[in-house]
């Protein structure tokens, strides 16, 4: 058997089911010794579950995993460990007050002292820095540190504790450009010393850049196998989503009116006093969709909450609707409903809804002050009910139960009777955040188009998303956010992904990684697809 | 001169001996909580330690029996509480009120049916008991102006439980700074899921810190019944062990810090005493309850950030659920 | 039955029952630790409670003590705070009551003094829990350490004013002189007695009307007003709230309020309604056996009435029980209160796996059905 042959990971017919979601059902996977594999799927594919089953932090309920060749049954990640696999996780799992060095021990400390292994770490940390590239400084606390040198501490404890198989789990979700770029370079370092790399993501783009082959999983299941130089990122998205998809919205021209808000050199701080918004200013007008691009965690946040009144500027300001907000005289978010500026924030169970609570109580969010549901100090039960089947009825919410717990519902459920309650009181102005994100394909085009409906009834839409698709197809003007400032503003008429990649990066100069990867791309794609059928 | 002198040194003797059991009580309360999981049963632990000490010496007649007894069942109630909050994940504040509650009230209808005495033990007789110790060369050293007292009536003739407790702060300092297992009880503190990725056991973590809690409550309310008194009575630890848990956040969860919370707590009981019925020049006298109330205000004032910030460690409070 | 609702009745009816039962289970096994049969000591307890009139008297007389500190609980816990200083609010309470009476003129009428005592203890109990509330909401220090430390600090406010303020002239115990018969919150005895019913004397006076008032107020307050909606949606959902405009801050200081406010009722029923005067320590055991009342009725104020009911049959069947039993005494009922916070607070979902498993099991076939047409489509 010669060294391609050898399979580091084979799952055979693994099946885990949570309640009644069966996140794995019969998946099979062959990933090749030395290969960087691609694991691509939609949100709730089931790619994270599968993962965390290889390394031992969940249990399957049925299935066989071999690593290497031998049979393992893991009931914790610390036999996966041993067996060499190592996991990057999306949310980094790091203590963030120790050190890079304790926190790269913790788990392998060589003995019951701390002394002596610490000693031995540092030395065998400096070696595996120098091969694969992996600076940096052992003695800085984790919060310290900024988001890609943080994922070196993840990359480097794995290693440290002798993986031969890395996994890594949406590991550009929170890098820009140039550090998924030296990500990637890490990757073909790791890839020469023999390392198998296991790529997790949704981002099409990067499975072809960089893997060799590409499995798509789909509900739960493993649907195709494919070689990446066989197929195309039009494949992959057809496979991945079961039908051909339709990111094209209809719309009109804009009927673009005066100016609802304006929003004037927006600065916010956070508790750290760490600037998230620096000087962000635009105009955002009747009759119009203003999409708001980035990476996730480049200010969107904070700029939806800021200008709902959520949380304080800390300068600037703000006109909205004949009003003006600045550090000194917020406006709460309640006085905002009430002027006529709605919200659906990006987040539904953390923000949007209380999942404890039913419907009808859900979608009185924000509401519950409104003289049209209370009768003196009385919450008028019955009007609450019906304010509740009137929403659900104008955006096909199912079941249309009021009583039914808000946490009953679907996921794209939940978000139509958030945008229903928002929207149905017909404000001026719509600030809605990430309104797709975990809803089926279905309600997406509903949605899509609801927006666009506002937008010709001559309201004004800020759209913050982290989906360019999304970004590109329902705005009429797009700004993207890179820490914290706007570093482009384009129409969305002339934007492609290729320009707004770089805005996203703030990385005007021609240096630009997506490029090269485009021309890869292209080159690929004359090649014909070949099925690889579980 | 001399009087003011021996004065201060007996007001600090006693210090010692009422910090012994906060000091002991707060470093259990530290392994828990360093472990992410909130101990406000260390009153009830105490005082069921207490309770099984008194009544175990009293019937047995060796004071290290009663001690043994004390941590085993301090150690079951630390397990009860695992029980409710690591394994089924219930609420950490709930849970310790509860532990604290049922003690109260268990000690008593026990002593009560075995004793017959409403609700005391018997009185034990020296020999049940855990008696001061006098250090070598008291006497030889007396001589000696101000260390020669110093020697004799503040650092000798205590009971071994006293020098057990400062013994025990630099090690719990060692045990938390320098070991594997500390590295791991700090960080199932901060980020339960870090150490779970990392191959570890959070529960058995989590379970660990407080056996350990266990045993040292069990020594701490052994030495309120048996060595710094000489029976058990009702709710004889009086709220000493949330003075622990107060002197616990005052010294922001770190051995040493801590340890120094709970000799100033210990030092203004002591004063308390000392002053009562005193009247101070220029001031008159100070009404005990402001003294007895001061290590609570001072936790407050703390607390609300008056003077300096109580960071508790990160996921104090919440019950690991492996996310989905 | 569906699925859905299976988990439902489970959630509602079988987990709390499993509960309480097992905490009944357990006092059993002290009974028997302590060589009293347990069947016995119940028909003692029981007729001790409702046996004779006196008996039933003092069993209601108790439970509006639980209600009050229940519902303060409750309503804390709905809006996701832990008091635990009942106690001290309780105790404080008794403070604003006494000085309400004391510092009006005895010869005003009941109309005016019981109103007065009972805006006294109001005041006094909901202040108290102010402080605490203010600094969790401004200062960010943790309600349930506050409260503790309030405990306390109360105690030992209270001793300060029993010694040397309000200290009876000419008396060694402290306790204040005896309130004007004016301000005596009437006896339910006198009042029956003043319709043509005869009942034996008892402590129980109209405080417990007082009490029911305080549930139902408690109920619609909740459930039916905005304020009560504000209330929950921040125990549920703190980030929720703040989107939805709510100002959480201003939650704490509401929800900590109305429950110190409540939790100092308890010395309306005391004080004013029984020991007439004020005194050291009325309040020892009310404010933490109203955590075990407010878990064990559900955060409900039917649930909190009817929990109440059964721990004052334990107080007053408890007494009986020790005047007939040498080898037990009252402290029963703290131990059952410790069991009851314990199996319904602490441990209150133990059994909830292994009910889903036996009698709500997911159905594998129909599952994996659903998971395959959506794979098809």
């Amino acid at each position: 058997m010669t060294m391609t042959d050898t399979f580091a990971i084979e799952l055979i017919d693994i099946d885990k089911r949570f309640g009644a979601v069966h996140a794995n059902n019969k998946v099979c996977l062959q990933v090749k010794q030395g290969n960087i594999h691609g694991i691509v799927g939609e949100n709730g594919a089931g790619k994270s579950t599968l993962m965390s089953i290889l390394y031992g932090f969940y249990q399957a309920d049925a299935g066989q995993i071999k690593v290497l060749g031998q049979s393992h049954t893991f009931t914790d990640s610390h036999q996966a460990i041993a067996a060499g696999i190592g996991m990057v996780h999306q949310h980094f799992m790091l203590v963030e007050n120790f050190t890079v060095l304790e926190n790269v021990i913790l788990g392998s400390e060589g003995g019951a002292l701390l002394a002596n292994g610490m000693a031995a770490a540092r030395k065998e940390l400096t070696r595996l820095a120098d091969v694969y590239g992996l600076k940096v400084d052992l003695d800085a606390t984790i919060d310290s540190l900024p988001v890609g040198l943080q994922q070196r501490v993840e990359i480097l404890k794995a290693l440290y504790k002798g993986a031969k198989i890395l996994i890594l789990d949406e590991p550009t979700g929170v890098l820009t450009p140039q550090e998924t770029e030296e990500l990637f370079r890490i990757f073909d370092a790791l890839k020469q010393q023999g390392v198998t790399i296991m790529l997790i993501t949704h981002k099409l783009r990067e499975i072809i850049s960089v893997t060799d082959q590409v499995s798509v999983m789909r509900a739960g299941q493993m649907v195709a196998h494919r070689d990446t130089c066989d197929t195309s990122r039009e494949e992959l998205a057809k496979l991945m989503v079961g039908r051909k998809v339709l990111l094209q919205v209809n719309k009109k021209a804009a009927n673009v009116r005066a100016p609802l808000m304006k929003v004037k050199r927006l600065c916010v701080a956070d508790d750290q006093g760490v600037m998230r918004l620096n000087d962000v200013s635009f105009e955002l007008r009747a009759g119009e969709v203003l999409g708001v691009a980035g990476v996730s965690g480049n200010g969107q946040t904070q700029l939806l909450e800021a200008l709902s009144g959520i949380i304080n500027m800390t300068s600037g300001s703000v006109e909205v609707l004949g009003f003006t907000m600045d550090a000194k005289n917020p406006i709460t978010p309640d006085k905002m409903r009430q002027i006529g500026l709605a919200h659906v924030p990006e987040d539904r169970h953390r923000m949007g809804l209380i999942t404890h609570f039913s419907a009808s109580e859900s979608a009185l969010l924000g509401y519950h002050t409104d003289p049209k549901i209370n009768s003196g100090i009385w919450l008028n039960k019955n009007r609450v009910e019906d304010n509740c089947k009137a929403l659900m009825s104008a955006f096909d919410v199912r079941p249309a139960d009021p009583h039914l717990k808000s946490a009953n519902f679907s996921g794209g459920n939940q978000q139509k009777l958030i945008l229903a309650r928002e929207m149905e009181r017909n404000p001026d102005v719509l600030l809605i955040g990430q309104p797709t994100r975990g809803v089926d394909i279905g309600a997406i085009e509903f949605i899509h188009q609801r927006i666009i409906d506002m937008r010709d009834a001559g309201k004004a839409v800020l759209l913050v998303s982290v989906e360019l698709d999304e970004i590109m197809s329902v705005s009429d003007r797009i700004i993207v956010l890179c820490d914290g400032q706007i570093t482009g503003r384009i129409d969305a008429s002339d934007a492609d992904e290729k320009t707004l990649g770089m805005m996203m990066a703030n990385a005007l100069d021609p240096i630009d990684p997506l490029k090269t990867m485009d021309d890869q791309l292209a080159s690929t794609q004359q090649a014909s697809a070949q099925e690889n059928q579980v | 001169m001399s009087d003011v002198f021996l004065t201060v040194l007996l007001t600090l003797d006693a210090t010692f001996r009422v910090s012994t059991p906060l000091i002991i009580a707060a470093m259990a309360g530290l392994f828990a909580e360093r472990a992410g999981v909130v101990d406000i049963g260390l009153e009830g632990k105490m005082l069921a330690a207490a309770f099984a000490a008194a009544s175990v010496s009293a019937v047995v007649g060796s004071p290290w029996a009663g001690l043994g007894v004390a941590m085993l069942v301090s150690c079951g109630l630390a397990m009860l509480h695992g029980f409710a909050t690591i394994t089924h994940r219930g609420d950490q504040v709930v849970s310790g009120i509860a532990i604290n509650i049922l003690v109260a009230g268990l000690s008593v209808i026990l002593g009560l049916a075995w004793f017959h005495q409403g609700g005391l033990t018997p009185a034990l007789d020296n020999d049940s008991r855990f008696l001061s110790i006098t250090l070598p060369f008291v006497d030889q050293l007396a001589f000696i102006p101000v260390l020669g007292p110093l020697y004799k009536e503040l650092i000798s003739g205590h009971n071994i439980l006293v020098y057990l407790a400062f013994a025990i702060v630099p090690i719990v300092w060692w045990v938390v700074y320098r070991t594997r297992f500390g590295l791991r009880l700090r960080a199932v503190g901060e980020n339960p899921t870090a150490v779970d990725t990392a191959g570890l056991s959070v529960v058995k973590l989590r379970y660990k810190a407080l056996l350990i809690g266990g045993v040292l409550c069990g020594i701490a309310g052994t030495y309120i019944a048996i060595a710094h008194n000489a029976q058990f009575t009702r709710d004889m630890t009086a709220g000493q062990g949330y003075i622990a848990l107060a002197a616990l956040i005052f010294g922001k969860w770190r051995p040493l810090t801590v340890m120094l919370a709970c000799l100033l707590f210990g030092f203004l009981d002591a004063l308390a005493v000392r002053l009562q019925g005193v009247a101070l020049p220029g001031i008159g006298e100070i009404p005990v309850q402001v003294i007895e109330a001061t290590p609570y205000l001072l936790t407050v004032i703390l607390l609300a950030g008056f003077i300096g910030r109580a960071t508790p460690p990160k996921a104090s409070g919440i019950a690991y659920v492996k996310e989905r | 039955m569906n699925r859905d609702t299976r988990i439902a009745w489970i959630n509602r009816l079988l987990l709390p029952l499993l509960n309480i039962i097992t905490a009944f289970a357990v006092t059993a096994v002290v009974f028997w630790l302590i060589d009293v049969n347990p069947i016995e000591a119940a028909q003692v307890l029981l007729y001790g409670a409702f046996g004779y009139e006196e008996g039933i008297g003092y069993t209601i007389y108790y439970a509006t003590n639980f209600i009050f500190t229940g519902l303060a609980v409750a309503v804390a816990f709905h809006a996701g705070l832990f008091n635990i200083g009942g106690e001290g609010q309780a105790y404080l309470g008794g403070l604003g009551a006494g000085l309400a009476i004391l510092l009006l003129d005895p010869s005003l009428s009941a109309w005016v003094f019981i109103p007065a005592s009972i805006i006294g203890a109001l005041f006094f109990g909901g202040l108290w829990a102010l402080i605490p509330a203010y600094l969790q909401a401004y200062r960010g220090s943790h309600i349930v350490i506050t409260t503790i430390m309030f405990n306390f600090l109360a105690a030992s406010l209270m001793v300060y004013i029993m010694v040397h303020v309000l200290r009876e002239t000419g008396q060694m115990t402290p306790q204040s002189e005896l309130f004007p018969t004016n301000a005596w919150m009437p006896f339910v005895h006198d009042v029956a007695a003043g319709f043509g019913y005869s009942i034996e004397a008892s402590p129980l006076n109209m405080s417990v009307l007082l009490a029911l008032v305080c549930a139902v107020l408690v109920w619609f307050f909740l459930w039916h007003t905005r304020w009560g909606y504000a209330i929950r949606a921040t125990g549920k959902n703190g980030s929720a709230a703040v989107y939805s405009g709510i100002k959480p801050k201003r939650i704490i200081i509401v929800a900590m309020c109305i429950s110190g406010a409540l939790a100092g009722l308890v010395s309306v029923n005391e004080l004013v309604g029984y020991q007439h005067r004020l005194i050291m320590d009325f309040h020892l055991g009310y404010g933490f056996g109203g955590i075990a009342v407010a878990l064990m009725g559900r955060k409900h104020p039917i649930g909190i009435i009817m929990a109440a009911v059964l721990f004052g049959i334990l107080y007053q069947g408890g007494a009986e029980l020790a005047f007939e039993m040498s080898n037990i005494s009252r402290d029963i009922v703290v131990v059952m209160q410790g069991l009851v916070i314990l199996f319904c607070g602490a441990l209150e979902y133990m059994y909830r796996p292994w009910l889903i498993r036996t009698l709500a099991p997911v159905k594998q076939a129909a599952a994996s059905q659903e998971v395959a047409t959506e794979v098809g489509a």
